[in-house]
């Protein structure tokens, strides 16, 4: 008798209670004054936030991003929803690219976008090939698009361009983070 | 100036536009005849508690059952009900084809984009060359008719300047107009009055209407690209701004900064406020919203600037510059 006067309470708090914290770990907003910018080999602060991943989104439109990398398929420069990467798709590789520029194109950020905005567009760049937890991407956005949501993509198997050499990228890679 | 609040510059209730004083119309039948019917159920309570019957110290009420219903009564009352509500309703209609018939011959067309949290706004011009962009304070003549063209970057937004206008929403891929006109000159506030993110209540819109001839001298003082810097400190900031992160989002005529996502810089030093209308504008509070604008307005899209103390004061002594 007690037990069934309790169960109606006691399930939907509990569901309540679930989705709360839920809610918490993925809305969690981080307002300035900004945390400093992960140290390299973070890979994953960046990445649990759905706040954070959404402003990537925001940012990669803001700085065309899409002038030259379209909606992520390419166009003047390389396409970032597939598996390939010249200079690694790991998130501290993809920073070094945003902020040091690659030879061939692309432009150097370094000094005219904060660090942490670096971190929040690599972090979404990795959600258009499906690297990021399904409810940390973005599920829709402002703008039309022809593929499916951020979420929704299947997760590429990130490895480095066969055309080059492994060794050599990352050489690179650790060249220009060396120069910073 | 913009920051005196005195005066009731944000106020429904003070109508100085045929638009606002419309809307006030109607507000104020609605008032009256909810008023009179609020006090007539009261009436009707009192009477029915007066009338009811009463017992002693010692015995309940005798209350007789009485299975009749006052059909007459309470059809009276649904009756007049429906009439009231049909004539505000009628009102309303009224009122509605009353803003939709302002006369707007020989308008100003402007475009007003609502963004997190500031507005974007354009003047037009049948000489395309002589449209001009500014944010954050709209500047209207006194007397002539204005065509509001509503338009969101982002979210939902509602412009809402309750002594010249209606609230009215503007949405993301689509278009609305507002029609208006001011017949007094002075300062009003508008406010976003659509929730739209964690600064919805700092998104404010500060209104200046002015005698035409003035209106007109500001508007060419607008259309004018921004003043080269001063002395060598201004320089140096102009410097460190096109350099830097602002020139990312910030538009500044007669410059390199071209970007549209902020709002527009060139002549920031004429405007009133900051932020949208959230801070007055003067060198102290600049320096304090370029050094941590989420101190002020958290959530907001801008980003502290990472500026060494005297960078920050050059930066400031350019702005500061760009009347």
């Amino acid at each position: 008798m007690k037990r069934a006067k309790a169960l109606p309470v006691a399930v939907p708090g509990l569901v309540v209670a679930a989705a709360l914290i839920v809610g918490c770990e993925r809305e969690q907003r981080r307002f300035d004054p900004p945390t400093p910018p992960p140290a390299a080999g973070d890979t994953v602060r960046q990445e649990l936030n759905a706040y954070d991943v959404s402003q990537g989104k925001r940012l990669y439109r803001w700085y065309n991003c899409s002038g030259c990398h379209a909606g992520g398929g390419g166009g003047i420069g390389p396409p970032l929803i597939d598996a390939r990467w010249r200079y690694g798709g790991d998130t501290p590789q993809i920073v070094q690219s945003i902020l040091h520029g690659r030879p061939d194109g692309m432009p150097a950020f370094a000094g005219r976008i904060p660090d942490e905005q670096a971190w929040k567009i690599a972090a979404y760049v990795r959600s258009m090939s499906g690297q990021l937890r399904t409810d940390v991407a973005a599920n829709r956005g402002d703008a039309l698009s022809s593929g499916p949501p951020e979420s929704r993509r299947s997760r590429e198997d990130i490895a480095l361009d066969p055309t080059r050499p492994a060794s050599a990228s990352i050489a690179a890679s650790a060249a220009s983070g060396a120069q910073r | 100036m913009i920051g005196n609040t005195s005066g009731g510059w944000q106020d429904a209730l003070l109508a100085h536009g045929p638009q606002a004083a419309q809307v006030l119309d109607l507000w104020r039948v609605t008032l009256a005849v909810c008023s009179v019917v609020f006090a007539l159920v009261l009436l009707a309570l009192l009477l029915a508690l007066w009338r009811a019957p009463r017992g002693t110290h010692e015995t309940a009420p005798l209350i007789a059952p009485d299975d009749r219903i006052p059909l007459r009564r309470v059809g009276g009352a649904i009756a007049a009900s429906a009439l009231l509500l049909l004539g505000l309703l009628g009102g309303s209609v009224a009122t509605d084809r009353a803003l939709a018939q302002l006369v707007l011959r020989d308008a100003l067309h402007v475009e007003l984009t609502g963004r997190q949290w500031w507005w974007s706004i354009h003047y037009d011009d049948p000489d395309p060359s002589r449209g001009f962009d500014t944010a954050n304070e709209l500047h209207l003549p006194l007397g002539r008719p204005v065509i509001l063209t509503l338009r969101s970057g982002d979210v939902i937004h509602s412009v809402w300047i309750p002594s010249l206008a209606g609230k009215k929403d503007l949405i993301p891929g689509r278009t609305t107009t507002l029609t208006l006109r001011a017949d007094r000159a002075g300062l009003y506030r508008g406010q976003c009055a659509e929730f739209c993110g964690a600064q919805h209540a700092w998104m404010g819109l500060p209104v200046s209407v002015d005698e035409p001839a003035r209106f007109e001298a500001w508007a060419d003082a607008q259309r004018a690209a921004a003043k080269p810097p001063a002395d060598e400190l201004a320089r140096r900031g102009q410097r460190l701004m096109l350099n830097g992160a602002c020139a990312m989002c910030h538009a500044i005529r007669g410059t390199d900064a071209n970007a549209r996502q902020g709002p527009d810089l060139t002549h920031l030093a004429a405007r009133g406020t900051l932020a949208a209308g959230t801070l007055p504008n003067d060198a102290a509070h600049l320096a304090a919203w370029v050094s941590n604008p989420a101190a002020h307005k958290p959530g907001v899209n801008m980003p502290s600037a990472t500026f060494s103390p005297d960078e920050l004061q050059a930066v400031v002594a350019y702005l500061r510059g760009l009347q």
